[in-house]
């Protein structure tokens, strides 16, 4: 499995041009075909090692969800992102396919909101559990008052 | 954005989900009321200092109370961040603060002082305040380092305390990004002098009377 065949496999079964991204192949879905094209990744291209998970939040446009897994044999590296569009925090939660997308996406929802369905265990990760807001979001004002001891 | 005054503030504690330590609080203020020694020594001391020339004995007392507490500050060992190393270093055989009698003790219901060594954030500022509850009377604070004197680099962060004095009151702060150990004993020596004046035995400023 290269690099050529991955983006010749995504392109036919997803429609999508897989973009170079530094080493990677970088893949934009749409949001639907979110945990799809994670069962697609982990059995047909053999990407086992899930290695990171996060969001961008892209203001107006609304947050854009990142992930990155890699086949560690073949060398091969996928970057797939999908955009949820303004307004809009749920996400497919990709648990089911990989054991480590647990704490990323706790992580990912503490910091960004996104609210991953079909998550295990949707709780903070990092922050304490009564906390307001997601710090991460471009909209979260740094300085508001919190109690206690802001 | 707002940025907030570098006035020290100790804002009333609003636990939302530290029941035990809303019950704590409440106990310790009703202690601090009630506590039929203090006021009783509180008042024979008052007594003494009216009569004619009585401030000699409360004075000399006083002094020789202070010798003992200054000579025995004993530090809880509490390290949050990388100035907890070189509070480590200062506590070592190399600049060996037992010279100054200074015993770092691994239980807060001992010790005199806490060096809050490092960045408290405040998911941690609650642990904190509890560790300084549980210390008795009196009992000092030393700042340590620019995290904790007013939230240093991570000022702007969305989840650091700015400064500790928002959490307990401090009595001596010491800059430094970490303080070297020669920085913080100056801090403690500077903090022997300040014990060495101790005036008041027994009860320290209160979350109400700073306000």
């Amino acid at each position: 499995m290269t690099s050529a065949d991955a983006s010749a496999r995504i392109r036919e079964r997803f429609g999508v041009e897989p973009t170079a991204e530094g080493g990677a192949l970088g893949v934009a879905l749409p949001r639907e075909r979110w945990l799809t094209f994670g069962r697609f990744a982990s059995d047909e291209l053999g990407c086992r090692y899930f290695n990171w998970l996060s969001a961008i939040d892209w203001k107006d446009q609304g947050l854009e969800v990142l992930c990155r897994v890699e086949n560690l044999d073949a060398g091969l590296v996928v970057t797939a992102r999908t955009k949820l569009g303004a307004g809009e925090t749920r996400c497919a939660s990709l648990v089911p396919v990989w054991r480590g997308a647990d704490w990323m996406e706790r992580e990912c929802y503490d910091m960004f909101g996104v609210v991953f369905e079909g998550h295990p265990d949707p709780r903070r990760i990092l922050l304490a559990e009564d906390w307001e807001g997601h710090p991460l979001r471009k909209n979260y004002a740094v300085d508001t008052p919190l109690a206690p001891y802001r | 954005m707002e940025v907030k005054p570098p006035v020290p503030q100790v804002p009333p504690a609003v636990w939302s989900e530290f029941k035990d330590l809303q019950e704590w609080e409440k106990h310790h203020q009703e202690r601090g009321t009630d506590d039929k020694t203090s006021n009783t020594l509180a008042s024979i001391a008052d007594a003494i200092h009216h009569m004619p020339g009585g401030w000699v004995v409360t004075t000399s007392t006083d002094k020789i109370f202070n010798w003992a507490r200054q000579s025995s500050i004993w530090p809880v060992t509490f390290g949050l961040a990388c100035c907890a190393i070189e509070m480590m270093a200062t506590f070592a055989s190399r600049f060996d603060v037992e010279r100054f009698g200074m015993v770092p003790w691994a239980s807060p219901r001992h010790s005199d002082l806490m060096i809050v060594s490092g960045t408290v954030t405040i998911k941690m500022a609650p642990m904190l305040k509890r560790i300084y509850d549980q210390m008795p009377d009196p009992k000092w604070v030393v700042s340590m380092g620019s995290c904790a004197n007013s939230g240093g680099p991570f000022r702007h962060g969305y989840h650091v305390v700015k400064g500790v004095d928002r959490v307990v009151p401090v009595d001596v702060y010491v800059p430094g990004c970490p303080p070297t150990p020669d920085s913080l004993m100056y801090g403690l020596l500077k903090l022997k002098e300040q014990v060495a004046e101790f005036q008041k035995t027994g009860q320290r400023s209160t979350t109400a009377d700073r306000e």
